[in-house]
């Protein structure tokens, strides 16, 4: 057991392997126990931008690419600018629910999920619905099936993304002129401008 | 040699940290963040599995749960924003309003 450890160790694969899972199990933690959500945000992206790496081990480089474009340059781009609306300097004051059962609830759910992919699997019975093709890279591979089987997800897709920019513009672009961390009477004065009117 | 039982059970491993912040978390952007580590990992595992079995179907997937994802911030963050406005708070027991 130990051996065969350090035998995959010693590869290049296994190697960058062990590195970003422990790294990004260690960003993940900081994220979902950290006070601040500054820190939170930030080793979040970290660890994003660890898990295009295992993208890119596993030859699915248009995957990689795309987790780091839309993850880790629009999501958190997004986060980043939707914090400017919150009071990110304080630290969070949470009413955590009881430590204890949280943890034993999460580390048994590790451990059932553990257990079920640890299992063996019947892979003969397996078998691929889109084979990779032979000698043609990842990026076009991913647009041949993209663009013939999935074409009416990706579509649908589309309408799903641009329905979720026009809620977003409804949701957050109303009252954009008034200041959230001001005091309130600056919006009684607007008020009694407006009646004056 | 790396197989997929290792990618497997470091996906599952990031997602019970994911759920962990779900259960313990209060403040609804934490949890937004606590989501998007389970989002990930199940990305790590679509992808290994894909790589494994020769299959394009699980890197489809992925894209299709990044595709999700990016909606599912843009609306949520609007819904974060509108409720900032209103209560002046995002933790989720000065949301709580309706208690019977």
């Amino acid at each position: 057991m130990f051996e065969n450890f350090m035998a995959s160790f010693m590869t290049v694969e296994g190697f960058a392997f062990y590195l970003f899972s422990a790294l990004t199990i260690g960003l993940f933690t900081i994220t979902v126990m950290s006070k601040n959500i500054l820190y939170a945000m930030t080793s979040l992206a970290a660890g994003m931008v660890l898990i295009s790496g295992f993208f890119f081990i596993l030859g699915a480089d248009f995957l990689g690419v795309v987790q780091l474009v839309v993850y880790v340059g629009a999501i958190m781009a997004l986060y980043a600018f939707a914090m400017m609306f919150f009071d990110t300097t304080r630290d969070i004051k949470e009413q955590n629910t009881s430590n204890a059962l949280v943890f034993l609830l999460g580390g048994l759910s590790a451990l059932v999920l553990v257990l079920i992919f640890a299992a063996p699997i019947h892979s003969n019975a397996i078998e691929a619905l889109y084979p990779m093709t032979e000698g043609v890279g990842n990026a076009q591979d991913v647009g041949m099936v993209l663009f013939t089987k999935y074409l009416i997800p990706f579509e649908v897709a589309a309408v799903m993304l641009l329905v979720a920019m026009i809620s977003g513009i409804m949701l957050a672009g109303k009252k954009m002129d008034t200041s959230l961390t001001e005091d309130l009477s600056a919006d009684d004065e607007i008020m009694i401008v407006k009646d004056e009117k | 040699m790396i197989g997929l039982t290792h990618y497997l059970i470091v996906s599952a491993l990031i997602f019970s940290i994911g759920l962990v912040g779900v259960l313990r978390r209060r403040n609804l952007l934490m949890l937004f963040f606590a989501t998007e580590v389970m989002l990930n990992a199940v990305n790590i595992a679509f992808a290994a599995i894909s790589h494994y079995y020769n299959d394009l179907t699980g890197q489809m997937f992925a894209f299709f749960i990044i595709a999700i994802a990016a909606s599912e911030v843009a609306v949520g963050l609007g819904i974060l924003i509108v409720l900032y406005k209103k209560y002046g708070s995002l933790d989720l027991d000065d949301l709580a309003n309706m208690r019977g």
